[in-house]
């Protein structure tokens, strides 16, 4: 019998000196995560930081904004500083639920469409025939012909991301079921269903988190504007598209009815895009050599 | 001799080339065309050509990878040829692969214990106990250390990586394994314990190989029976011994002459053939090698040869032959 080998130098990827090195390396993703926490934060403890978000007050409308009141009043005697700050729990959940949704359908439509060439066709035809559809006039249709609500606002925003990560996922499979230790697989004698979720899949895992940031920048933004069309969420209900739909009126008596919730959407998307450039450089091992 | 592990007849494989929107056919490229071979339980048998003469192609087709044109492959007496995937997977156990590149081959985000393992997870209900105690013997059997079963694929060296992977193809005691140059892409100081490991490993556990190399060196150390293939075709089998003795087709005599000796001052008669390969695309009439024989006559152009058999277990594929121009060859320059 062979002689036994020695098989010791584990080399260490790579060692992070530690948070103070992490930070200079990743700038973009500590500025994302640590924006988003603060916001993140905020939303979940809203109940405790704000007051009633609903309260109206007719005599103190359209106040400017002073130290009761933070970010002034809106055209009800609203305090705007609590429906903003709840406002971040609705962007935040739609925007999550939205790439939760879409991520999860679409990877399994990817992974069937990139292994079974047979289907391949049929499944990627269905999908361009989707993309072709306008988002907002999808989403319209689907709220005139339900009742509307969050839920429908969360799949009217996810059935248009579907296609983009089905793409994303199959280009993926595609390229990585050409492989040898995929053929190795098939060779001794592993199944479908494992050579995918072994072999593939997690070859799919690092694009799909970077496109799940992007995805959620979108439903946020797509959500606000839903809202601010009035055929998003209820308008009672606090979000930052609602809020600016409904007092695009009083823009120059009190902007800061619109200022604060737009503001707050921006940062938030900003923040995503952020992490998600980040993550894409430092997920991308073609990318990530470099650096 | 017992009943063989692989009998292989008539195998062919056509590779349809498309061109243009529509995906039009052009043309059927001819990989491999009417190849016929047996190998017998803890036997080796080479094929050995040049780069696209289809010997990669057949690994291929034994291991179902790809789906062969025609022919029959036999697998210990069952007709697989056509199986569908469910129940060839109940074969595959009996033939395992190992791949050319070791650095390809393995799954560079599982660790050398769930690659091992996985052969044996497909096709034993082992406790995870049991199945460890498994992996560790048989990393043990291709000189790895057990301690390297926690070990990614880059921690390893390439000879070591390529004894991982002929741990996986042991893993489920395959009665035949398909190599396909199996060390071309080692270092030749590491190739050679890697074919002294396959050699030890063929003896302990009776195994057949098929391997499929380009090195007449490799071939020499490792082989029992040798088939050498020209454009999809098998123009010489005979044993090791006959073949690098009594070459009787001009293109073995070619290759072997072909292969650097150690000695640069020895001299050798050599015989030297020029010119590219042709394409297969649209290979030669009669014999594919008449293009480049040195002997070739009005006939080879016209009439493809067949496989005779001109001595027990030596099988060559020349109208020379039969030609009555046996001295032709030996007399050669």
């Amino acid at each position: 019998m062979a002689a036994v080998l020695n098989t010791t130098a584990a080399v260490p990827l790579r060692v992070h000196a530690g948070l103070g090195e992490f930070v200079l390396r990743n700038p973009t993703i500590v500025l994302g995560v640590a924006l988003l926490a603060i916001i993140g934060i905020a939303a979940v403890a809203a109940p405790l930081l704000t007051g009633d978000p609903m309260a109206i007050s007719p005599s103190d409308r359209l106040l400017s904004p002073d130290a009761e009141h933070w970010f002034g009043t809106d055209s009800f005697g609203r305090d705007v500083f609590a429906r903003t700050i709840q406002g971040a729990r609705i962007s935040l959940a739609v925007g999550l639920s939205v790439a939760v949704l879409s991520i999860i359908i679409g990877l399994v439509i990817g992974l069937v469409a990139g292994y079974y060439r047979r289907v391949d066709g049929i499944i990627m035809r269905f999908m361009d025939a989707m993309m072709a559809i306008p988002s907002i006039l999808l989403a319209i249709a689907l709220v005139a012909l339900t009742k509307g609500g969050i839920g429908i606002v969360i799949i009217a925003i996810s059935l248009p991301e579907i296609p983009r990560v089905v793409r994303l996922v199959r280009s993926v499979v595609l390229s990585t079921r050409e492989l040898a230790f995929v053929e190795a697989a098939v060779a001794s004698g592993s199944r479908d269903f494992k050579i995918i979720r072994r072999h593939i899949l997690p070859s799919a895992v690092a694009p799909v988190i970077v496109q799940a940031t992007f995805i959620i920048a979108a439903a946020m933004l797509s959500e606000a504007a839903l809202s601010f069309l009035g055929i998003g969420v209820p308008p009672e209900i606090p979000t930052w598209g609602n809020m600016i739909s409904a007092h695009k009126l009083y823009l120059a008596r009190a902007p800061w009815t619109i200022f604060f919730p737009g503001a707050f959407l921006t940062v938030v998307v900003l923040a995503v895009n952020l992490l998600g450039d980040g993550l894409r450089d430092r997920l991308d091992p073609r990318l990530a050599r470099r650096m | 001799m017992n009943a063989p592990v692989l009998e292989v007849s008539k195998l062919q494989k056509n590779f349809a080339v498309h061109r243009g929107l529509l995906r039009r056919e052009l043309a059927q490229v001819k990989a491999v065309a009417g190849v016929s071979f047996s190998i017998a339980r803890g036997e080796t048998l080479c094929i050995v050509g040049e780069s696209g003469c289809g010997k990669s192609t057949v690994a291929k087709l034994v291991m179902r990878l790809a789906e062969p044109t025609g022919g029959t492959i036999r697998l210990n007496g069952t007709d697989i040829t056509h199986l569908h995937e469910r129940e060839l997977r109940r074969h595959r156990r009996h033939v395992q692969m190992i791949f050319q590149d070791p650095y390809a081959s393995l799954n560079p985000k599982l660790r050398a214990a769930d690659i091992v393992g996985e052969p044996i997870e497909n096709f034993e209900d082992l406790s995870a106990t049991e199945r460890q105690k498994r992996i560790a013997t048989i990393l043990q059997n291709v000189g790895l250390r057990s301690d390297a079963m926690r070990r990614y694929p880059f921690e390893f060296s390439g000879g070591q990586r390529q004894r991982l992977a002929i741990a996986r193809a042991l893993a489920v005691n395959p009665s035949l394994i398909v190599a396909d140059e199996p060390v071309s892409a080692l270092d030749v100081s590491v190739q050679a314990q890697v074919l002294n490991l396959m050699v030890d490993l063929q003896q302990e556990f009776k195994l057949a190989y098929l391997f499929i190399s380009h090195d007449l060196g490799v071939v020499e150390h490792i082989g029992h029976r040798i088939a050498v293939m020209y454009l999809g075709r098998v123009v010489e089998t005979a044993s090791k011994k006959a073949i690098f003795s009594e070459p009787l087709h001009p293109y073995t005599k070619a290759l072997i002459d072909a292969a650097p000796v150690p000695d640069p001052r020895q001299k050798r008669e050599r015989l030297l053939i020029e010119g590219d390969v042709p394409s297969p695309l649209n290979p030669p009439l009669g014999c594919h090698f008449h293009t480049r024989c040195p002997f070739a006559t009005q006939r080879c152009q016209a009439e493809v040869p067949q496989l005779r058999e001109v001595s027990p277990g030596h099988h060559v594929a020349c109208h020379l032959r039969e030609d009555g121009y046996r001295g032709v060859l030996s007399s050669a320059t």
